[in-house]
């Protein structure tokens, strides 16, 4: 399941890093020129997320030049904090102690693990199956029933979405697609840069001409504007890349269509919980971007649906194993 | 593992001898307290823990060589008055008691309790109020010495729910070195790090909330600086 690193791949790295650059240089000259202080709190936030940007894109990379191990170890690491991220925010009570200790330090790494020895099959049903019946089971263990159903919802949920749904990124390595062997770190590079770049889009035209708000009560800085503007710019943007891809240029637009649109609705559903829970953002790891879950939220979302669109056009019947 | 992060409300991570005393849910308190501040602080910041739990080989080599901290020995290991009690800070409490009251006279320890049986209970209570008095000695020592201390009122590891009542060893504290600032600190999600009576720690973020320093009136009573100390450590519960 390993990728080779190849001309593309170079092209599109010196691609990021000419954006990010041009991106850098708009920012700085955009903090020597706003003078209103709303104006500035947006260009210092900017130039925060800018910073993050470099950092996020530093890490990626040197975890895709390791290869297929470091994306997975990577993307691992993105789970165990994620899941964090969630389990701090939710209430849980002492009686559920134990079962997020498995889920933290079993079925998580366990997860990675099955999708390192390629082993399809099993990644795909671990956490729906054998992880949603090892909880309540656990959970009914530490005999307490208070809130039972709800205790156990709860932690499966936030396996399911933290650590199953965002594996299907990195899951994307063990497909083994006719006439694309070992180039399949470009297809989560392209899930990746979509996914982002639509974000970032809709961030950005949201800023400039959003003004009706899509979903006042769930997040009020999400526009009609910044949804429209975000997702036609990042369909463009995914069908301009088809050459890095296993598509023809029209199924790379709807492939993009469609990860972006999903994209954005994982970004309103944690919006609800931040929301329910009363809080902006997951986390404060990332310097201006909120929690690692709220940069991953459209990732969580988009992979899985991304993974088996893909695996059903393009495989019939063969998925490598080791 | 606990990614702390902390918030500084109305206070400074400045170099200046502070008691730092926050409330008290988990094994991980005073590593995490400590591990948040600044690392020029931090040298000069000492946990204040108890001796009989961190006395054992490991826990000792830790307690000591890495976190500097002063042990204290609880004083209510055998009598029924404080047994049960936690920590350091009681110990200090007992000790105190005495001393704030004047001196500490073994007759006048004595002297509530005349029946002939109770000799050795009297003999009890001087050991008690001997190792209390000794504790407080200790940690002045240490705020003599420039440090910081941090320290737990409550004495023992709560639930996480409401903060516990206070013991009175931060008013004696407070009484014999008024010029020490005292700053509150509120650790949120310990104990769902590693509940009490738990082994395996499960990974939250907790967060660490320092509050503005205590500016008691002089003269105060022992119960209303308690409760003024208290009630600024439960307002940062909410902040």
């Amino acid at each position: 399941m390993n990728f080779t690193l190849d001309k593309q791949m170079l092209w599109l790295v010196e691609g990021l890093m000419g954006g990010l650059i041009a991106a850098s240089l708009i920012g700085f000259l955009l903090s020597r020129t706003a003078k209103s202080e709303g104006g500035k709190a947006t260009v210092d936030n900017l130039n925060a997320r800018l910073r993050a940007w470099w950092i996020m894109i530093g890490i990626f990379a040197l975890a895709m030049i390791v290869g297929s191990t470091g994306a997975l170890l990577l993307f691992a690491f993105i789970s165990f904090l994620a899941l964090r991220e969630y389990v701090s925010l939710i209430p849980t009570v002492p009686a559920d102690h134990r079962t997020l200790f498995w889920s933290f330090f079993v079925f998580t790494p366990l997860q990675y693990w099955i999708l390192y020895r390629g082993w399809y099959g099993m990644a795909s049903i671990m956490i729906p199956v054998y992880a949603f019946l090892f909880i309540p089971l656990r959970l009914v263990l530490s005999h307490e029933t208070a809130g039972f159903l709800d205790r156990a919802a709860r932690i499966h949920w936030g396996l399911m979405v933290c650590v199953y749904c965002l594996s299907y990124a990195p899951a994307l390595l063990i497909l083994d697609i006719p006439g694309y062997k070992h180039q399949s770190g470009k297809l989560l590079l392209f899930l990746v840069i979509v996914v982002q770049m639509s974000d970032v889009l809709q961030y950005i035209w949201g800023k400039l001409v959003g003004r009706r708000q899509i979903a006042p009560h769930v997040s009020p800085n999400k526009t009609w504007g910044g949804f429209l503007g975000g997702i036609a710019s990042a369909t463009l943007l995914g069908t301009a890349l088809w050459w890095m891809t296993p598509f023809s240029p029209l199924t790379a637009l709807w492939m993009s269509l469609l990860i972006t649109l999903l994209g954005f609705a994982g970004g309103l559903i944690m919006s609800a919980i931040k929301r329910d829970r009363g809080v902006k953002d997951f986390g404060t790891t990332i310097q201006g971007h909120g929690g690692i879950l709220d940069r991953v939220d459209s990732i969580c979302f988009s992979a899985p649906v991304f993974f088996h669109v893909t695996r059903y056009i393009l495989l019939t019947s063969h998925v490598r194993t080791p | 593992m606990t990614g702390a992060t902390a918030r500084w409300i109305n206070c400074a991570p400045e170099a200046r001898q502070r008691v730092y005393f926050a409330n008290h849910t988990s094994h991980l308190d005073f590593v995490v307290l400590w591990s948040v501040l600044p690392r020029h602080l931090r040298a000069q910041t000492r946990p204040v823990a108890a001796k009989d739990y961190w006395q054992s080989g490991l826990r000792r080599a830790l307690a000591i060589n890495v976190f500097n901290a002063v042990l204290v020995e609880r004083s209510g290991t055998v009598k029924a008055e404080r047994s049960g009690t936690g920590k350091a800070e009681r110990s200090g409490t007992g000790k105190a008691e005495r001393s704030g009251t004047g001196k500490v006279e073994p007759s006048e320890t004595a002297k509530g309790d005349h029946s002939a049986d109770g000799s050795d209970t009297e003999r009890d209570r001087a050991e008690q109020i001997g190792t209390a008095r000794h504790s407080l000695e200790v940690l002045l020592e240490a705020l003599d010495a420039r440090h910081s201390l941090i320290i737990f009122p409550e004495g023992t590891r709560g639930k996480g729910g409401p903060v516990g009542p206070f013991k009175s060893g931060l008013y004696y504290l407070w009484l014999k070195r008024p010029d020490v600032q005292f700053v509150p600190v509120y650790l949120a999600n310990l104990n769902r790090v590693l509940p009490k009576g738990e082994v395996l720690p499960v990974p939250f973020i907790s967060r660490v909330t320092f509050g503005p320093p205590l500016e008691p009136a002089a003269k105060q009573s022992k119960e209303s600086f308690l409760k003024e100390a208290r009630d600024a450590l439960c307002a940062l519960q909410q902040a």
